[in-house]
């Protein structure tokens, strides 16, 4: 079957298209992997995936080496979320398959399309505790859409081909494949297009009826406070257009939750920008006033809806969703339209006559009630030397004029994230939101700078989360990518300093935390960088960052005890909210 | 309250710990299980009855469908049905007293499966409450009952509603399922009118 390197990559590579041939397992994952438009996989070799391993080389397949496989998991998921296709992480037995669970979960609660393939002890020694057995489709099957095990070498192509099909269709999700070392090892006939999986079944609860399109319209177009809620699902779906020609045509005001941001231009008079518990004031106070919000592709998380029992008391509420189980778990709502969110807008914009008047009142109320929230605004505040995040994410996002991919870690700066730079296109901001998974940001940017090597990527996180991760910076080093990574470094778990500030009594148990020197661990790495202490050298350092070829790294030793405003405390109702102090500036005494 | 559901699930291994996970996960817990073949090859059929709050149907039978080996969902606790569970009591009898329980069975319509120098077994196929007035009136009687092996209810709906309908559901284009309930029978007004609310 095999005679030489390269005519064996192009016998395989023309049998991925057409001809049936005689293959190992190995190398019919690949192939399929290859005919499924894979070009490249983040993982991790070892014992039970080695025979897949040896059979790489005859592929057309980049194989990205991490330094750990949650650095696999994380940038499969960072490549999907930015290219939109499905991402693919491979790891071993074991270690190798439990270290990627993390970054499942991850991809589960974001509903982000990935395939994970993980090696398996031989099916003759399944469950007698072989070396490196672990039961992970037993672990990961409450954080996958679905899983497989694989034991023949007949089953490979047609259980990954039917993975991606699942991954990618309805609401998107992580699958996982478990290959024995003997389905690798073992021969079989691979025809790809033999494999091709049944169709889909879609989700027998979807409906959109003509009656409940019908009667979304008439509350639409009664309503005189609607607010639209801007979720993931329009990315998903790709429905930001629809979303937009609704927004306009009827005037309605949108609100994003942390993944929507993005498919919706923040520059749009109609933006308002993030909603819940990190939302601006004049955000939250919209949907507690609305009598109609359209929920489009968003699950109604405790994080965007506050306590429930007072959530938007005077709105009617449609639910365009495409996952049945979301309907009325949360909120209950009025009219759901259960399927694609393009599809259910398309459907519904011809019932829906552009409103006469171009000036809506509504709208004007919410713009007047802005006035003095921005005023507060820390990025409105003079220069006094102090360095505060909010200055550093204004001022990148000035740099980048709004345009860069940025990939968050979690906490503190992710929310400062999301509230100063302003995202005109979707797919530009990659974070982890469902899970809040720390370490994320490094790994996911790998992906996402491998998927998009055209764009500038940046990665934000903070000190605690980056060091979560920071053996990635060896990948991105070997890699040879075009990083820019901005370390928030406030020497604090900042997130969880605010929550003890606000909730435990300044209690500061375990939150302060000692880094690296982040320039000279970068330098370890052969990673250029530089150390930013005051607000006049932010915008030299992202230009020298943005300038340079190859990855780069920026300490921003930001003020230490700076908190996220405004927030609404956990179990309380969204206009309860903990408001920007007016003198909002804790500035540490300690010379910097 | 209780819950009935009917699934039909594909027949491998691992599937009735996805089904039985997802009701964990939802913290419900499963008041019975039963699980056998169903009329078509390769596809199972279980009966789960469970204890949940009144409006928990809709996510169940939702997130049942997002398991891929779950093929149909049917919430049938609204819906006319046949419900019967089989119950195996031994019960502890010596020569001179077997013949009240005798009594007893015959009156309950059960049998008598297995007789032995000290007990004896009855079989009994009923509805819940008919298995537990048969163990309530043994235990009055100061029977000693032994062990007891219950099924866990298993139901089918009445009238001309089959597990195919779901079969033809699957085809896109083939029949709508608005088609297909009209065809229903006698009582498809009244699942109409239970199916459509979500």
């Amino acid at each position: 079957m095999s005679t030489g390197k390269k005519s064996t990559s192009h016998a395989t590579r023309a049998s991925a298209a057409s001809t049936p041939a005689r293959l190992t397992g190995s190398e019919i994952l690949w192939a399929t992997l290859e005919g499924e438009g894979v070009d490249v996989v983040f993982g991790y070799p070892g014992g039970a995936i080695l025979p897949a391993y040896d059979a790489l080389k005859k592929f057309p397949i980049r194989h990205v080496l991490v330094r750990h496989e949650q650095g696999a998991s994380h940038a499969a998921d960072g490549y999907a979320r930015a290219s939109g296709k499905v991402g693919v992480a491979v790891a071993t037995s074991g270690p190798g398959a439990t270290n990627l669970v993390t970054g499942i979960a991850t991809a589960m609660l974001d509903s982000v399309p990935m395939v994970c393939i993980t090696g398996q002890v031989s099916s003759k020694v399944l469950g007698t505790d072989a070396f490196q057995e672990v039961d992970i489709t037993g672990i990961t099957l409450p954080v996958t859409k679905h899983n497989y095990v694989v034991t023949r070498a007949d089953d490979v192509a047609k259980t990954i081909r039917e993975a991606f099909l699942v991954a990618k269709s309805g609401r998107p999700g992580p699958v996982l494949v478990d290959i024995t070392k003997d389905a690798q090892q073992g021969q079989a006939e691979f025809d790809f297009a033999a494999a091709a999986p049944k169709p889909h079944r879609p989700h027998p609860m979807l409906k959109t009826e003509s009656a409940s399109i019908l009667q979304a319209a008439e509350l639409i177009r009664s309503a005189k406070k609607p607010v639209i809620l801007a979720g993931h699902g329009i990315l998903q779906s790709g429905a930001g257009a629809q979303v937009r020609t609704l927004a306009e045509r009827m005037r309605i005001p949108v609100a994003s939750t942390l993944l929507g941001l993005g498919a919706f231009p923040a520059s749009h008079p109609l933006s308002l920008g993030m909603m819940g518990m990190h939302g601006e004031a004049w955000v939250n106070h919209a949907i507690q006033q609305a009598d109609l919000l359209i929920a489009c592709g968003m699950r109604f998380d405790d994080r965007v809806t506050g306590t429930l029992a007072t959530y938007a008391p005077n709105a009617k509420k449609i639910h365009i969703e495409v996952d049945p189980a979301e309907i009325n778990k949360n909120v209950k709502v009025d009219v759901a339209l259960i399927g694609d969110l393009k599809e259910a807008l398309e459907a519904l914009l011809p019932h829906l006559a552009p409103r006469e008047k171009a000036e809506s009142p509504w709208v004007k109320e919410i713009e007047a009630s802005k006035g003095e929230c921005a005023v507060r605004d820390i990025k409105n505040l003079p220069d006094s030397g102090h360095l505060y995040a909010a200055h550093v994410i204004h001022d990148l996002w000035r740099a980048t004029e709004g345009k860069a991919i940025v990939v968050t870690d979690v906490g503190q700066h992710q929310m400062w994230e999301a509230q100063y730079y302003k995202h005109e296109a979707p797919r530009t901001l990659i974070t982890s939101g469902g899970l809040g998974t720390m370490g994320f940001a490094l790994p996911a940017a790998i992906g996402a700078k491998i998927a998009c090597p055209d764009k500038e990527v940046w990665v934000i996180a903070g000190d605690g989360g980056f060091q979560m991760t920071a053996a990635e910076l060896s990948t991105a080093a070997q890699e040879e990518l075009d990083l820019n990574i901005a370390v928030v470094n406030n020497g604090y778990l900042g997130m969880v300093r605010q929550w003890q500030e606000f909730f435990y009594e300044k209690n500061y148990q375990s939150s302060p935390l000692r880094s690296p020197d982040f320039v000279k661990l970068a330098d370890a790495h052969g990673i250029a960088g530089r150390t930013v202490k005051q607000r006049s050298d932010v915008l030299p350092a992202v230009n020298a960052a943005r300038g340079h070829k190859g990855p780069f790294l920026i300490n921003f030793l930001v003020e230490k005890e700076d908190s996220v405003y405004p927030m609404i405390p956990a179990g309380s109702a969204l206009h309860e909210m903990i408001r920007r102090p007016n003198t909002p500036l804790v500035e540490t005494a300690t010379d910097k | 309250m209780l819950h009935t559901f009917v699934a039909l699930v594909e027949d491998k291994p691992g599937v009735l710990t996805r089904v039985a996970s997802l009701f964990r996960r939802l913290n419900i817990n499963i008041v019975s299980l039963t699980v056998g073949h169903s009329e078509k090859p390769g596809v199972s059929r279980m009966t789960i009855v469970c204890e949940a709050s009144p409006t928990s149907s809709h996510r169940i039978a939702a997130s049942l469908y997002k398991l891929e080996n779950v093929l149909q969902v049917d919430d049938i606790s609204q819906l006319s049905h046949v419900a019967r569970e089989l119950a195996l009591i031994k019960v502890a009898a010596t020569p001179k007293t077997r013949s009240q329980v005798f009594e007893l069975a015959e009156v309950f319509r059960a049998r008598i499966v297995d007789l032995a120098p000290e007990s004896l077994m009855i079989e009994i196929t009923g509805v819940e409450s008919k298995i537990e007035g048969l163990i309530q009136v043994l235990n009055e009687n100061g029977d000693r009952i032994l062990e007891i092996s219950r099924t866990g209810r298993m139901v089918m709906r009445r009238g001309q509603h089959t597990s195919r309908v779901l079969e033809a559901m699957r085809v896109p284009g083939l029949e709508t399922p608005e088609e297909l309930r009209a065809e229903e029978g006698s009582d498809s007004d009244v699942l109409m009118a239970e199916e459509t609310g979500f």
